[in-house]
């Protein structure tokens, strides 16, 4: 079975989003609704690393696998700046908050094979919170981006 | 003849529920004027609060000498606050007035004409939109100009130039209220009326000192509670208010956590079974992720959070679950606190649970802060899109372009409009190089001043200030152009309740001054914008042909005036929108059918999640089908982000007091209103006083992270941990700059908003205390209010009285005709 496999991609994917928030929420700091929001946010993927632990406890956790893996999803290690510089930034996590979306969407399809319903129940509560986190980036880059893009310095 | 400034509500006229409120009539003259030296009464309505009363203005050889109440106007039956008194004429009769336009010449302000004032902004704003385009213009207004001037306003920014950064100081104040209605029932529009007042049984009070905010609708409540069946009133504040004293459940909880309290009112509500399930079903939609989200908060975790009473939450609750009939007000308590929209959807969500929703005496009033706050959010001047529309649909946005017969396509409807704190952000970083402010004043009321003050300073920015006075922001102007004041001017607005009122011109403005109106249109006809025909975009002349333009704009919408004319509005009562075809008289309160305004086509938004403030959007809504059910909005409670700690262990709010208003650009001017409240203090509570060795008027100075302040000390009964600062004092009366003493409470507030409303967070920051000088005597604070002297703790100093004095003296005359009746048909139901 290849599921703990995908339990160890979304584990680390929440890791690297969770961290990446944070670098965003210190490297915007004086954009207060990014810089509070990133950091809340973070708290919610970590907390998602933390419901999926007793699914990892059943199933196990694969932290590589015989797939070779071909796109490098690291995450954040600095924050630009400016206008531009945070558009660009949101918009690498709403990459990385992508990959953790769809992985779960993954998950969910072989919870309901395996009529799971402890996974199922877990899913239905973090990939909606990973939805709404990627709704709110698309919310916040779709303002600041006629800004940044067209009259910023 | 009683003195208004000891006497703030005046003599009380109780009744019982179900009847009417009896009519008093309040007047004062200026000193040595008598009532037969009236030349004229001049019909207005009150713009010192948001409670929008009816007044008489009076009028002797071109002179404001007075003002009386309307006896017939359904507002207020005839009375008056001190504000409305003492500052609505005083406030703007004033030699300190600005009688001709400013420019500014090698750094300094220099007066000069129009044309060139004018031809300066004009020459600055078309250089900027030829090379930078429409994103480099931003627009700052206000909550006290008229409808028509807002309407002005929308359109010059929205079809002339085409920017998303206009917004007004109604973010400050409103903006809380506009989105909790927004979220819960499609559209803004109050639910509730005043009249609900009359009909209660039980009345909770959200974060709202209604007995300083308006004090006009307090005497209504005092009235209530004297009268034979008085209501049970429930009071959410940290502050030992006027209205705390009169509650039976008084919920003082730590600044930054009425969600936590909200969430623990709903839950109780669900456990002890006080819900209508036929409405819920029948109305609303959500309620199982309501209930879901609510269910850690016990009685027990809401005391543990919020430092309250566990017993006090439980009675709190079954005050609301079992009465027959409640109202709820909300004000800046929760809009200017952390998940100010969650808490305000909140207040929603008890009134959907047990369908106590446009009913007699079941009412919910969001209240606004300013008297004309809710026309800046029908006409868009705060970004919105005009009459209620909705940005994200395109239907919306063409019903505008054809009204204004300009291109759908100049209309700014990609994204929300860019609200204050956001616009104020680009100025810093020097992306909107062109900014116009009218009739308020950010550099006192806004978070973080000393960052206020630099933007407002920057090179790069061309400054516009419109105002009756040289402000603290007008000092930073690059043109400031004088405006005629209330009274000078003629237009209408809506007061909280939806009732419209029509001001009229009562004297000439001072020199040159001009109306707001006059000007918008001044700059739009220099700025050459067009409709599609190549006709002027603005063709009006007077206020009315404005008016009557908005009347379409509205026609068919929540809010639809196109039942009203300037001539019904003479003579008799203001009159509560929507008023059309349906309901010409007026409509006193909305959805007793249960049908809410969320129709997709209908609604003025989609919603957002409350927490992140992400946008539903239009697929996720339709698929949602509201089909006219209200929504039940909820958000997990997250802690303020900025919580006491070992450097900065004390809570910060900020707030108000009765006798001013806003920065006291008007109320500071008012002798009587000044004598009371002169000047700034801070409130601690006597363990905190004790703690720190400081006693009533020692001088603290109080820090945050961001700034300091040095004021006199009140000991009074405010929560232990809790300091107090009012939020009207400025410079403008000190030195005009902060260079000598620091006192403006905003110096120490943190910038930071709601993610829906994006008001700010004024009402809660981290601050440490520090003693600095013994001080002369006791501080300045009213003894009338809240900032009255502990009754608690040992040790008082006796300390005299707030009161006014033989000039302060007005007339009352009880009950000279019967009280007037509000949309007949409606009022019994």
């Amino acid at each position: 079975m290849k599921l703990p496999v995908y339990l160890g991609l979304l584990h680390k994917a929440e890791g690297t989003l969770a961290q990446s928030f944070r670098q965003v929420a210190e490297g915007h700091g004086h954009e207060p609704d990014v810089h509070f929001l990133c950091q809340a946010l973070a708290d919610q993927c970590q907390e998602h690393q933390q419901a999926l632990q007793p699914i990892i406890d059943r199933y196990g956790e694969v932290d590589h696998d015989d797939e070779p893996e071909r796109l490098q999803a690291d995450g954040l290690q600095n924050t630009r700046s400016g206008p531009v510089g945070l558009l660009r930034d949101l918009q690498d996590l709403y990459l990385l908050a992508s990959l953790v979306d769809i992985t779960w969407t993954m998950i969910k399809q072989a919870a309901q094979g395996l009529r799971d319903k402890e996974l199922l129940s877990i899913v239905n509560d973090c990939d909606g919170q990973t939805s709404t986190q990627l709704k709110w980036l698309q919310t916040r880059m779709k303002q600041a981006a006629p800004q940044a893009l067209i009259a910023a310095k | 003849m009683v003195d208004r400034i000891a006497q703030i509500w005046g003599t009380r006229t109780p009744f019982g529920r179900g009847e009417r409120w009896p009519v008093r009539v309040d007047q004062v003259l200026a000193q040595g004027v008598a009532e037969s030296d009236v030349q004229r009464w001049v019909q207005s309505a009150c713009v010192l609060c948001s409670n929008g009363c009816g007044i008489d203005i009076g009028v002797r050889d071109g002179i404001m000498v007075g003002v009386r109440g309307r006896a017939g106007d359904i507002v207020n039956h005839g009375r008056l606050g001190p504000k409305g008194l003492f500052a609505s004429w005083q406030g703007v009769q004033n030699k300190d007035r600005l009688t001709r336009p400013l420019v500014r010449e090698n750094g300094e302000l220099v007066e000069t004409d129009w044309d060139t004032a004018m031809e300066r902004i004009v020459s600055r704003s078309r250089s900027l939109l030829d090379t930078k385009g429409p994103l480099s213009h931003g627009f700052y207004t206000s909550g006290q100009l008229f409808l028509e001037e807002y309407y002005a306003q929308a359109i010059v920014g929205k079809a002339g130039i085409g920017t998303p950064h206009m917004d007004g100081n109604t973010r400050l104040c409103t903006a809380t209220a506009a989105a909790a209605m927004k979220e819960s029932f499609g559209s803004d529009g109050q639910p509730g009326s005043y009249v609900d007042i009359d009909e209660c049984d039980a009345m909770f009070l959200f974060g709202h000192n209604m007995a300083e905010t308006q004090t006009v609708l307090w005497s209504r409540v005092l009235d209530r509670i004297d009268g034979p069946d008085r209501p049970r009133i429930v009071c959410v504040d940290p502050r030992e208010t006027e209205v705390a004293r009169h509650a039976e459940v008084h919920l003082a909880v730590r600044p930054g956590t009425n969600l936590a309290l909200m969430h623990g009112l709903v839950r109780e509500l669900f456990v002890n079974g006080w819900i209508d399930q036929d409405y819920i079903h029948r109305h609303t939609m959500n309620v199982d992720e309501l209930r879901s989200t609510v269910e850690p908060w016990t009685p027990e975790a809401v005391a543990d959070t919020c430092g309250v009473e566990a017993e006090d939450v439980r009675r709190a609750a079954e005050i609301f679950g079992t009465s027959e009939r409640v109202l709820s007000t909300v004000l800046q308590g929760f809009y200017q606190s952390s998940q100010a929209t969650a808490a305000s959807c909140a207040v929603n969500n008890l009134h959907l649970l047990r369908g106590m929703i446009g009913k007699a005496g079941c009412g919910i009033l969001q209240m606004n802060g300013q008297p004309t706050a809710q026309n800046n959010r029908e006409c868009g001047a705060d970004g919105d899109l005009s009459g209620f529309r909705n940005w994200e649909n395109p239907d919306h946005v063409q019903e505008l372009a054809e009204l204004w017969n300009v291109d759908p396509a100049i209309i700014p409807h990609w994204a929300p409009p860019t609200h204050a704190m956001q616009i104020f952000r680009y100025v810093e970083q020097g992306s909107i190089e062109f900014l116009w402010i009218s009739a308020t004043n950010p550099a006192v009321s806004m978070p973080q001043l000393p960052r206020i003050r630099d933007i407002l300073a920057s090179d790069s920015l061309f400054l516009v200030v419109q105002d009756l006075y040289l402000t603290e922001t007008a000092q930073f102007a690059d043109v400031v152009l004088p405006a005629a004041a209330w009274g000078e001017k003629t237009g209408t607005f809506t007061n909280v309740n939806r009732t419209v009122h029509l001001s009229e011109k009562a004297v000439e403005p001072p020199g040159e001054a001009r109306s707001d109106l006059h000007t918008f249109l001044d700059y739009s006809a220099r700025m050459g914008f067009q409709q599609l025909d190549g006709s002027p975009l603005l063709d009006w002349n007077q206020p009315e042909d404005a008016f009557n333009a908005w009347k379409e704009c509205t026609r068919g919408r929540p809010c639809d005036y196109t039942g009203l004319t300037y001539d019904k509005l003479r003579g008799g009562s203001g009159v509560p929108w929507p008023c059309n075809e349906n309901h010409p008289d007026g409509t006193v309160r909305l959805y007793h059918d249960g049908v809410f305004p969320t129709d997709p086509e209908y609604c003025e938004t989609y919603g957002h999640d409350l927490l992140t403030g992400a946008t539903v959007g239009p697929e996720a809504y339709k698929a949602m089908n509201p089909a006219g059910r209200a929504i039940f909005k909820t958000a997990p409670y997250h802690p303020a982000h900025e919580t006491p700690d070992e450097e900065f262990p004390l809570r910060y709010t900020t707030g108000r007091t009765v006798y001013h208003f806003h920065t006291r650009t008007k109320t500071g001017r008012s002798p009587q209103l000044n004598d009371a409240a002169p000047d700034a203090w801070v409130e601690m509570s006597v363990n905190d006083a004790e703690t720190y060795g400081v006693t009533e008027g020692n001088i603290v100075r109080v820090e945050s992270r961001r700034g300091h302040i040095t004021a006199p000390v009140r000991v009074s009964d405010i929560r232990d941990g809790t300091i107090f600062a009012p939020f009207h004092y400025g410079y403008w009366d000190q030195s005009g700059t902060p260079d000598t003493r620091h006192r403006a409470a905003n110096e120490l507030t943190i910038t930071e908003w709601d993610p829906v409303s994006k008001q700010p967070v004024l009402k809660n920051a981290a601050v440490r205390v520090t003693k600095i000088a013994e001080g002369t005597g006791p501080s300045p604070a009213p003894t009338t209010t809240a900032s009255r002297p502990a009754t608690r703790g040992k040790a008082r100093r006796h300390l005299l009285p707030t009161a006014g004095g033989p000039a302060a003296q007005a007339t009352e005359s009880i009950a000279p005709v019967t009280a007037p009746t509000v949309a007949t048909k409606e009022e019994q139901p």
